[in-house]
């Protein structure tokens, strides 16, 4: 279910990979917070991003989401440039080929759970009993069972961001960003989520880009990359 | 901690006598757990035997015999292959990734990328353990839990001595000046 920018649809893909950057470059003010960064990401892959806090970790994927444009290099998604897409057209793709999990889930506190999960689909058009009954099936598959009626202040830790997994999952995206997902759980919790979160992305062959300065969270992943002073090393492609 | 690659690694600089290779190895990597005598000279004749190391001289002169001992090429040999090779990750390598560091440092060569294969091999091992964890009954889960928190904390301790590279190479370095 994506409905990619028209800019983007008018190129065919022909890089294998689903998401790719090359020569990345971020700065932030006279700080470079990535310089010269190239990643690419398969389709169905899960990659863990390692690195020391401050290192251009939540930067990479920023770029990489389309959420802060670079000042340099470039960003493909399925082999079109999206770098220099205008806000608008970078939103729709967020919204419609992109899940986000973030380390506090961010659901809106006044909305329940399945409303939450429903969201991206209302805000992609979709008429709302489609969209909750599309959210309610994630519920049994995520063992939330029974919550869908239950706001964000009724929920543990876990539960949110399950239902925050959830909401990444239900446009059926390309690719899922989840930075810390895991950080503010303990670790039966933080486990449960990434067992849950790498089942379903691998269920509908998405692909995952996990921020995580957690060895055991990094270890669902298939690879690592290691951020650095705001290059990559360590990886192993 | 592997103390005949210790050793290899201060002899990679200048061929040393027993006595102050004890001393160096007691100053670098065991300052709360000094070696004996006994183990060096043994580690020595081992690694003679081996072919490793050699005996330069002997020198007469107050007290015993004094045996200095070279590094030989195929020590050199041993000592690459061992800083270059990620241990095979078990828990508690600590001694042995903090001898590679130091090494490192004492010889110049660069220090993340012995990092990042440790760190590297380590993942490599959680993500065997992972998959059988998310496959077993809950024993079998939990016997690999023991051995996954322990693996992260030997990468905790990588990432921290990581981020602390430059003032440990200050502080060994001093230490090689007054040595």
């Amino acid at each position: 279910m994506t409905a990619f920018p028209s800019s983007v649809l008018a190129l065919e893909s022909t890089a294998p990979a689903v998401l790719a950057a090359s020569g990345l470059v971020k700065r932030f003010g006279q700080t470079e917070a990535l310089r010269g960064v190239d990643f690419s990401l398969a389709r169905g892959e899960v990659v863990a991003v390692m690195g020391p806090s401050g290192s251009g970790k939540s930067t990479l994927l920023h770029c990489l989401a389309g959420i802060l444009p670079p000042d340099g290099g470039s960003v493909t998604f399925e082999g079109a440039r999206i770098d220099d897409l205008g806000e608008g057209d970078r939103s729709r793709l967020r919204r419609t080929a992109f899940g986000f999990v973030f380390q506090f889930g961010q659901l809106v506190p006044e909305l329940s759970a399945l409303e939450n999960v429903s969201l991206p689909l209302l805000l992609n058009g979709v008429r709302r009993s489609v969209a909750e009954a599309a959210a309610a099936e994630w519920f049994p598959r995520l063992g939330l069972d029974g919550m869908e009626r239950r706001r964000p202040g009724e929920m543990s830790g876990g539960q949110s961001q399950r239902v925050a997994v959830a909401r990444a999952l239900v446009t059926e995206p390309s690719v899922i960003f989840a930075d810390e997902p895991t950080g503010a759980l303990d670790t039966i919790a933080g486990e449960q989520v990434m067992e849950l979160l790498t089942s379903a992305a691998a269920g509908q062959n998405t692909s995952v880009l996990l921020v995580t300065h957690e060895a055991r969270v990094a270890a669902f992943a298939e690879r690592e990359i290691v951020v650095r002073d705001g290059r990559v090393s360590g990886s192993d492609r | 901690m592997s103390v005949p690659h210790a050793l290899l690694g201060l002899l990679e600089r200048e061929p040393h006598h027993g006595y102050d290779l004890k001393r160096l190895f007691d100053a670098y990597f065991a300052p709360d757990r000094p070696l004996a005598y006994a183990q060096v000279y043994s580690t020595l004749a081992r690694m003679e035997g081996r072919g490793q190391v050699r005996l330069e001289g002997v020198e007469r002169v107050d007290g015993p015999d004094r045996r200095r001992f070279a590094i030989t090429g195929d020590g050199h040999m041993e000592l690459e292959r061992w800083l270059n090779e990620p241990l095979v990750p078990e828990p508690h390598l600590q001694a042995a990734l903090f001898t590679k560091v130091v090494l490192a440092i004492l010889s110049g060569r660069p220090v993340e990328p012995l990092v990042d294969a440790e760190r590297h091999a380590h993942l490599e091992r959680m993500r065997e353990l992972t998959a059988i964890r998310r496959a077993g009954a809950l024993q079998i889960a939990l016997l690999a839990d023991y051995c996954l928190f322990h693996l992260e904390a030997d990468l905790r301790w990588l990432d921290v001595t990581a981020a602390r590279v430059d003032e440990l190479r200050a502080q060994i370095l001093t230490l090689k000046e007054k040595s």
